[in-house]
């Protein structure tokens, strides 16, 4: 407890300090002006969101092999943290698009992808709803999320392959793209600060779906007396 | 300065986001701890 306390204070303290330097540390764009600022809390929820989706494949792969099910509270925790991670950026990218496109949306090659990922994991969530029994949960999850994650390298490079209404990357782009260094500075810095604060969400969500699996045991405990 | 009012919109809506997200986790730990309790003490009334 002692432990999780910190890391929330720790991520909550970073977060403030990413938003601050967005606002007052980073320069000012000089075509979109102060919206640009959003890219800071946009591009750093999707690499958390993707990240967190990593994660939650890796326990999937490791729940399948091992059949511990630890990799099981492990990858519906990363889950649902990739999932809410990612409705962040589907809000906050068209709050951007309208002023700078004229468009809340279009159905663009990343935009699209995205909104397939965010699918991907609702229906992940809503399959394990469904099954009662936990190893048969955790089994047809671990097998739909691995297939789940093949839309995230697609999402990551839909903006490489394929040129169409949203923005080229700036971060490992082409040849010439790129950012000013205090704005490149406060990016990696807001990156970083994101993924502390999702990984204090997921080690939240983890110790939930611990419990649940306790009380599980204990309901059965009490109808088998 | 323009376009202030969408990057407040953004980091507030998004910072609720996150927020109401972060409350469903304390609301369903508590709920599961009162639950882990309640079963552990009819299982000891059982014994």
């Amino acid at each position: 407890m002692g432990k999780r306390i910190v890391l929330g204070a720790v991520a909550i303290l970073l977060v403030i300090a990413a938003a601050y330097a967005s606002f007052y540390v980073a320069p000012e764009e000089r075509t979109m002006g102060v919206l640009q600022r959003i890219f800071y809390f946009h591009v750093s929820s999707a690499w958390a969101g993707m990240d967190a989706f990593l994660l939650c494949f890796i326990a999937n792969l490791l729940y399948v092999w091992k059949r511990d099910q630890k990799y099981d509270w492990l990858g519906v925790s990363s889950a649902e943290v990739g999932l809410v991670l990612t409705t962040v950026v589907l809000i906050t990218g068209p709050i951007w698009a309208k002023p700078a496109w004229g468009i809340y949306w279009t159905w663009d090659a990343r935009l699209t992808s995205t909104f397939v990922l965010w699918l991907l994991y609702v229906s992940y969530l809503l399959l394990r709803s469904l099954i009662e029994e936990p190893e048969r949960r955790a089994l047809l999850s671990a097998l739909f999320g691995i297939f789940a994650f093949i839309d995230v390298p697609l999402v990551f490079f839909s903006i490489r392959w394929w040129r169409t209404q949203h923005p080229a990357p700036v971060i490992m782009g082409s040849p010439g793209s790129g950012l000013d260094p205090t704005m490149n500075k406060v990016f990696l810095f807001s990156v970083f600060a994101m993924h502390v604060f999702a990984a204090f969400l997921i080690v939240e969500r983890y110790v939930l779906e611990k419990l649940r699996s306790e009380v599980d045991l204990l309901r059965r405990e009490v109808e088998a007396q | 300065m323009k376009n202030l009012d969408s990057v407040f919109a953004a980091y507030i809506i998004g910072w609720g986001v996150f927020f109401l997200f972060y409350v469903s986790i304390a609301k369903r730990t508590s709920d599961l701890r009162a639950e882990v309790e309640r079963l552990k003490n009819a299982l000891a009334r059982g014994k």
